[in-house]
């Protein structure tokens, strides 16, 4: 008897851990992923290194969460990486030091920090506004207004950068008051320091958290993504819901930008170049659906650090950069099959 | 042996789900040459059994012998190979193609040799003639399918089950969509084929329908068959009594609502579309329920859904409580306290990959942000737990899928949303349909404790009875047109169908 009870306990475990398995597969493989790679090469698993990741992934988590409730809609945003490139631009060429010999505008006054990174924001937020106008007022498919401003914006940051006689070249020189937003820590205790960078993805991903979840304009975001006409039905204002998301993702793309650009130290309006699709594969592995209405931004936080720590991991093992590629491709593919099992009807 | 009486037994079936029992040891025995009724209230295992047959399903015990050979399916395709088909309630043709490229997809006729071949339009476009000319029907077979009505897509179906030279054809509330004439079609096409030999699993709701084409009626309920008897020996309220086991002598509750002043009233209301509606008027008091009955096409969910903002008016007044409104989308009616049910609930009503608890909160987010921007999560699920006890809506949790919900269940599940939104006025458009007895007499409860409680109600409907049973007062509509308002009490089925074939 007290054996059956067992067995069955024993069965039921078995079976939540294989639910678990199923639910946070991604989860798993990044976690076996890491522990792997930390068998195999000591160093990667250093406090060092392990920051130095998580601060590359800061950056690519804040243009994710600006991509992700696209993708909820049953949007895409293609302007993504560009907008990255613009903002990047337009921040840098404002905290340029005042002795950087080519400056590209030698006429900028010293500015207070927080007035480029705004002015980017701004940018991001008019591109955004932009894209959910034309999705959402001229019906046209978010696929062909993103693709259409992504060309924009990289056509306006190349003009914006082309600047006798320096040319489009990069704009380097930044401050270190600007440079240090982004590399710069809190000390806590001997080499150990919070990177100010991982703050601030840790901020935004909260606030990402609490609007997708404790909001009314997140609740509307699933409803869209789920059924657009029934949102209609059920008073959802669409329109305004979708321009919202763009506007959000616009500024978050602003914020990223400032930040590349700060980490870098310098920006060129090549920066970002597809980006955008790092980011929707990030989306898409932590299990946001394209057809709408499903994605968390746990999922997007998974799927992000699942690309990094595959390429940083991938550098450790000496494996050639070309493979990466490679292998970030058969990763995008596994895991979505592997989560759409979830949503296909059972037999 | 001899051979079996049967074209079809299916001995025993049983289906689990997670969670569920779907089917619980279910026999079903078909004629050939015979009409063969599968009647159920929703979620009894109608669905799920045909679909076993259809090999959409995996069986988890039991047998299928067909013809008296036992088979096992593993798809759709082999069904159909083996005779056996489909024809479902939503039908999903491929719109922008021919009619005989969407009735010989998949196997059409080709000449050529080896990888080299061809479609053979030709000859597909012959075969298709025959079979259209043998079953009567008036299609042609060249036109894009996006230009037919249901009921010629429904015909194109048929004849495409007929060119599978089926011998088993099981048809899904075929006649939820169709008009009066077109329902006399079809059971001409029903009775061609039955003469030929073919055996029908003809799955309904409605009573009258059955006791006139079936031979036979089986009957299930929660999972299990009550029993398969022959039409002739059945009455409708047998049928209702056997699906949901107990007596339903009383199919309306009684009503107690007394109709007060007027608080909406529409004036001259006309659509942009020259073919929709045109110059309605009419009026609702507080507490009553307005019947809007009519035929497919009457043009009057167009109405509604204007009157509620989503579709646009050339022209037309309405004033709420005596004072002039304007309605220009379904934000602005659901601040003005009105509700609209909609008839197409998988297409405009549910969520079906979310939770039931947001698709009750669907339209009532804005009552729960707090202060601070927040959503008050905790009303929240106070408030749809009040809201699925008070229409005991059958669901796991209120975290479960929408979609994992039977049809009835969903339609509770929507009615609690508007019924949170606490409107006025409440526009139900074919509120029961899909929904099975027991159930629908939960919803008329619903509407006559509204009506009652001082809202008033406007449900349109295509039954007959329903209108009869829970209107005070009837408008009939007919092409677009008002044709009437008849007083709930004294009007009879006959005078409304006049009125709705007025201009016919």
């Amino acid at each position: 008897m007290a054996n059956a009870t067992t067995l069955a306990a024993g069965g039921k475990l078995w079976k939540s851990v294989k639910d678990l398995a199923a639910k946070r597969a991604v989860l798993l493989v990044l976690l076996l992923l890491v522990l792997a790679t930390g068998i195999a090469q000591k160093n990667f698993l250093s406090w060092d290194n392990l920051i130095n990741i998580l601060m590359i992934t800061s950056v690519y988590v804040i243009i994710a969460l600006g991509e992700g409730p696209i993708l909820i809609t049953k949007g895409v945003d293609l302007s993504a990486g560009r907008l990255v490139g613009l903002t990047a631009c337009i921040a840098a060429s404002m905290l340029q030091r005042t002795d950087y010999a080519s400056k590209i505008f030698p006429d900028f006054p010293m500015m207070p920090l927080i007035v480029p990174i705004a002015l980017a924001i701004v940018a991001g937020v008019a591109v955004g506004l932009l894209n959910g106008a034309i999705i959402s007022w001229l019906k046209v498919p978010p696929f062909i207004a993103t693709l259409g401003t992504m060309v924009i914006a990289y056509g306006a940051v190349s003009l914006y950068v082309d600047r006798p006689p320096h040319g489009a070249s990069p704009i380097g020189g930044l401050r270190d008051d600007f440079t240090s937003v982004a590399n710069g820590a809190i000390p806590i205790s001997g080499t150990f320091r919070l990177p100010y960078i991982i703050i601030i993805a840790v901020v935004v991903l909260f606030l990402m958290w609490i609007l997708l979840n404790r909001t009314r304009l997140g609740k509307n975001i699933y409803a869209i993504g789920a059924n657009p006409e029934a949102a209609v039905v059920s008073g959802v204002s669409v329109s305004r819901t979708l321009i919202t998301v763009y506007v959000i993702a616009g500024a978050l793309y602003g914020l990223a930008g400032s930040l590349q650009a700060a980490r870098q130290g310098s920006a060129t309006n090549n920066l970002g170049f597809g980006w955008e699709l790092d980011a929707i594969s990030a989306c898409v592995i932590g299990g946001v659906s394209t057809t709408g209405g499903v994605g968390t931004v746990g999922g997007i936080l998974t799927g992000v650090l699942m690309l990094t720590f595959m390429n940083n991991a991938l550098v450790f093992l000496n494996v050639s950069p070309y493979w990466q590629n490679i292998v970030k491709g058969l990763i995008i593919v596994a895991a979505v099959a592997v989560d759409i099992r979830k949503y296909l009807r059972k037999r | 042996m001899a051979a079996s009486e049967y074209v079809l037994e299916m001995n025993e079936i049983s289906k689990s789900f997670p969670g569920v029992k779907a089917l619980d040891g279910v026999s079903l025995k078909v004629k050939p040459g015979s009409v063969h009724a599968l009647m159920g209230e929703n979620g009894a295992g109608k669905s799920t059994l045909m679909k076993c047959l259809f090999g959409m399903y995996e069986i988890d015990s039991g047998q299928v012998i067909l013809g008296g050979e036992t088979v096992k399916f593993e798809s759709a395709k082999d069904a159909l190979k083996s005779g056996i088909s489909m024809i479902q309630q939503e039908l999903l043709p491929i719109p922008y193609r021919s009619v005989m490229e969407n009735v010989w997809l998949g196997r059409y006729p080709v000449t050529g040799f080896g990888p080299f071949k061809l479609i053979n339009n030709k000859k597909m476009l012959a075969d298709t003639k025959a079979i259209f000319e043998e079953l009567k029907m008036d299609i042609d077979p060249t036109t894009w399918v996006v230009n037919l009505s249901v009921s010629k897509i429904q015909s194109m179906e048929i004849a495409k089950a007929v060119s599978y030279k089926s011998r088993i054809i099981i048809m899904d509330e075929p006649t939820s969509s169709l008009t009066e004439n077109e329902v006399g079609h079809l059971f001409g096409i029903i009775q061609k084929l039955r003469a030929e030999g073919v055996a029908i699993i003809y799955i309904s709701h409605r009573m009258e329908e059955i006791l006139q084409i079936a031979d036979e009626v089986s009957i299930m309920r929660d999972g299990r068959l009550v029993g398969t008897f022959p039409a002739s020996e059945l009455t409708t309220d047998l049928i209702i009594n056997k699906m949901v086991g107990r007596d339903m002598s009383h199919r309306f509750p009684p009503r107690d609502n007394v109709p007060g002043e007027v608080v909406l009233k529409v004036e001259d209301y006309t659509s942009p579309d020259p073919k929709s509606f045109k110059n309605v008027s009419f009026d609702l008091r507080k507490g009553e329920i307005l019947g809007v009955s009519g035929l497919v096409g009457a043009q009057r969910t167009e109405l509604m859904e204007s009157l509620f903002g989503l579709r646009p008016i050339a022209s037309g007044k309405v004033w709420l409580h005596g004072k002039e409104s304007y309605i220009k989308s379904p934000v602005e009616a659901i601040s003005r306290k009105i509700a609209l049910l909609t008839e197409e609930r998988r297409v405009t009503g549910i969520f079906p990959i979310l939770a039931v608890h947001d698709n009750v909160l669907a339209a009532n987010w804005k009552s729960y942000v707090k202060k601070n921007f927040l959503l008050d999560l905790k009303r929240c699920d106070s408030d749809v737990k009040k809201s699925i006890d008070m229409l005991s809506v059958k669901t796991p949790s209120s975290k479960a899928f929408m979609q994992n919900l039977s049809g009835g269940n969903q339609q509770k599940v929507i009615f609690s949303r508007w019924l949170l939104t606490e409107p006025e006025i409440l526009i139900l458009d074919e509120p029961t349909r899909g929904i099975d007895v027991g159930a629908k007499f939960e919803i008329y409860t619903i509407i006559a404790d509204l009506a009652k409680r001082g809202k008033s109600i406007i449900m349109i409907s295509s039954e007959l009875p329903e209108i009869l049973g829970m209107a005070d007062r009837i408008m009939v509509m007919c092409e677009g047109r008002m044709t009437g308002i008849l007083d709930g009490k004294s009007a009879d089925q006959e005078e409304i169908m006049r009125l709705s074939t007025q201009f016919m």
